[in-house]
């Protein structure tokens, strides 16, 4: 009857193998976009329109990569957008951490009434507010600045209020309650206790953080002007406006965006998932 | 299910209602305060004004003036674009929300069926995932490139002449669908998860009673799993119905408004010809538009979800 170790009969084989192919197949079909992303950026402009198209470059090109990069001042776009990342990461990391701690280890009246405004906050699509928070972003002379797109994050995220939150539950409250008699401050439990317990939960939203403020798009559309101010998104979409059909170069440079997100990935998979997993509980 | 019942579901809340320190009270009201603000400033304060605003018109230069509902009126009767908009929008949504989570359950149950290289599988089918935005949504315009791009090369092998996708009207919205397929792994780490905290007892009770694997999906799985589905439906709807990247990079709406949805329109009619008041009605006609998909989709959650809290008395 049992399924593993020894005596695998000839139907569990084959439903082995058929799973084995159904996954590689699927895993040759995801990874795919990726491999003509990369083919592509290493052609020639004439072998780009060759048909039928190559799947490998026959002439490979390495020198698409700086050409490319040399149109536009990415190095500057680069700059800016690091800047914005981090600061929002250290704005949600810091703020949604210490809002979620009262959410979860402290009791007071209206604790759970206000969690439910969380959670509502959570399901509204931000462009409700977006023309409000536009024209008040305007009188306060900050269009065209980064101001608008940092601001938002030190006033506490919902989603990772909810994430940490969600963590700081498990953790067992006489361990609070043992720090306090000895002395420790609640604020002292938070710094001490609770967050160096929360590493993995933090390394998850830090990482969420990273992975949207890099790729945020709309944002940065309406809020910065100046193309000195440019992220590598609106970089990006320039860039496409200027040289559209130039699609080795295009790959060139979507892939060097996109490098950063995939470097983190893989040294951090593992928060990655963790993360995710967090976010998928129930 | 009401909104107090999943969040309830969503754990942890014990019922104290004694013994409340003040000082913890105050300590705990100075630690929110920071939500509390920006939910006042960049939430609250912003839905009423763009509820004011919906009933002016308002170039932002000028001073604004009061229409009435004038703006609600052109959106819902002269001005054909919102509603076809939104209807494009919601049937983008109904074709790409259960497709998603249809392939990641897929996925995930085959990943869950102690084979080797889970973690190998895992990475690859979860790569895309983490990559969004303008650099995406490039390459895949790439990809639909009707003579030159990788998936009508695909398709040639099969010997199909694929359509021209991004160029057609009747094939832009289902290119939308299979980009956005290719993030399937987002879902599929999270049931995944969900899979492996499914107690093997319950196979092996089913098992002893002779149930095939038909009937344990069906009647052990996916009941197990349902919060978790509906979890990623709810946030599915909200996420999805808000596609804009895409759209404004890939094809700006077009061929003939046909992948116009409704947030490029918001933004065009806010940012581009600056008629704040019409805009704000927009964003009010969507907010309320995503609120009844997300209520109905709570009004059927007792039908389908089953949380196994309930059935142990947690009241």
């Amino acid at each position: 009857m049992s399924s593993k170790g020894v005596g695998l009969n000839a139907r569990q084989i084959i439903s082995k193998i058929f799973v084995y192919v159904i996954l590689a197949l699927g895993s040759i079909v995801v990874l795919l976009p990726l491999q003509w992303m990369i083919s592509t950026s290493l052609k020639p402009l004439s072998h780009v329109f060759r048909f039928p198209p190559e799947f490998w470059p026959q002439k490979v090109v390495w020198e698409n990569y700086p050409n490319a990069l040399s149109q536009l001042p990415f190095d500057l776009y680069f700059l800016n957008t690091a800047f914005i990342v981090v600061m929002c990461l250290l704005g949600e990391l810091i703020v949604s951490s210490i809002v979620a701690y009262a959410f979860s280890r402290l009791r007071w009246r209206g604790r759970n009434a206000l969690f439910i405004v969380v959670l509502a906050t959570m399901m509204l699509p931000r462009q409700v507010t977006l023309i409000p928070e536009f024209i008040v972003f305007r009188h306060l002379g900050m269009i065209d600045t980064f101001w608008p797109l940092i601001l938002p994050s030190w006033f506490g995220n919902p989603f990772y209020i909810f994430l940490l939150r969600q963590y700081f539950l498990t953790h067992s409250r006489e361990l609070d309650q043992a720090a306090v008699i000895d002395g420790c401050s609640r604020f002292g439990v938070f710094w001490r206790i609770t967050l160096p317990m929360s590493k993995p939960v933090l390394g998850a939203v830090a990482i969420f953080s990273f992975q949207f403020h890099w790729n945020d798009f709309f944002r940065p559309l309406i809020f910065l002007l100046d193309q000195d101010k440019y992220t590598l998104a609106l970089g990006l979409r320039f860039f496409q406006g200027t040289y559209g059909t130039e699609w080795n170069s295009l790959m060139a440079v979507s892939l060097v965006v996109m490098l950063p997100l995939i470097i983190v990935f893989f040294f951090a998979q593992k928060h990655f998932i963790q993360g995710v997993v967090f976010t998928g509980y129930k | 299910m009401s909104l107090a019942q999943f969040v309830k579901n969503q754990g942890g809340f014990a019922n104290v209602s004694i013994g409340y320190k003040r000082g913890e009270t105050v300590l705990a009201w100075a630690m929110v305060s920071p939500w509390v603000a920006g939910f006042l400033l960049l939430t609250a304060f912003p839905m009423l004004a763009s509820l004011v605003l919906s009933f002016y018109k308002w170039n932002i230069i000028s001073a604004p003036v009061y229409v009435g509902l004038a703006n609600y009126h052109k959106l819902f009767f002269t001005d054909p674009l919102p509603m076809h908009s939104l209807k494009i929008t919601v049937i983008f949504s109904l074709a790409s929300i259960p497709l998603n989570i249809v392939f990641g359950l897929v996925i995930a149950m085959l990943l869950n069926t102690n084979i080797r290289g889970l973690a190998v599988f895992r990475t690859i089918y979860y790569l895309p995932a983490i990559l969004s935005g303008v650099a995406v949504a490039i390459l895949w315009q790439w990809i639909f490139s009707s003579d030159f791009g990788l998936l009508n090369t695909a398709l040639r092998i099969f010997g199909i002449e694929g359509p021209a996708w991004l160029g057609s009207k009747i094939w832009v919205l289902p290119a939308f669908v299979i980009m956005r397929l290719w993030s399937v792994g987002g879902g599929m780490i999270i049931y995944l998860a969900g899979l492996q905290a499914i107690p093997t007892d319950l196979y092996e009770a089913a098992e002893i009673d002779g149930a095939n694997w038909v009937q344990r999906i069906f009647r052990i799985t996916l009941p197990m799993l349902s919060p978790t589905i509906f979890f990623q439906l709810i946030t599915g709807v909200i996420f999805t119905m808000q596609i804009f990247t895409e759209t404004f990079i890939m094809t700006d709406g077009g061929p003939a408004n046909a992948s116009l949805f409704y947030l490029l329109y918001l933004y065009r009619q806010a940012f581009q010809n600056f008629k704040m008041g019409y805009a704000s009605a927009l964003a009010w006609v969507f907010f309320i538009a995503i609120l009844l998909l997300t209520l109905i989709l709570f009004a059927t959650a007792k039908f389908w979800v089953y949380y196994e809290a309930e059935s142990e008395g947690d009241n």
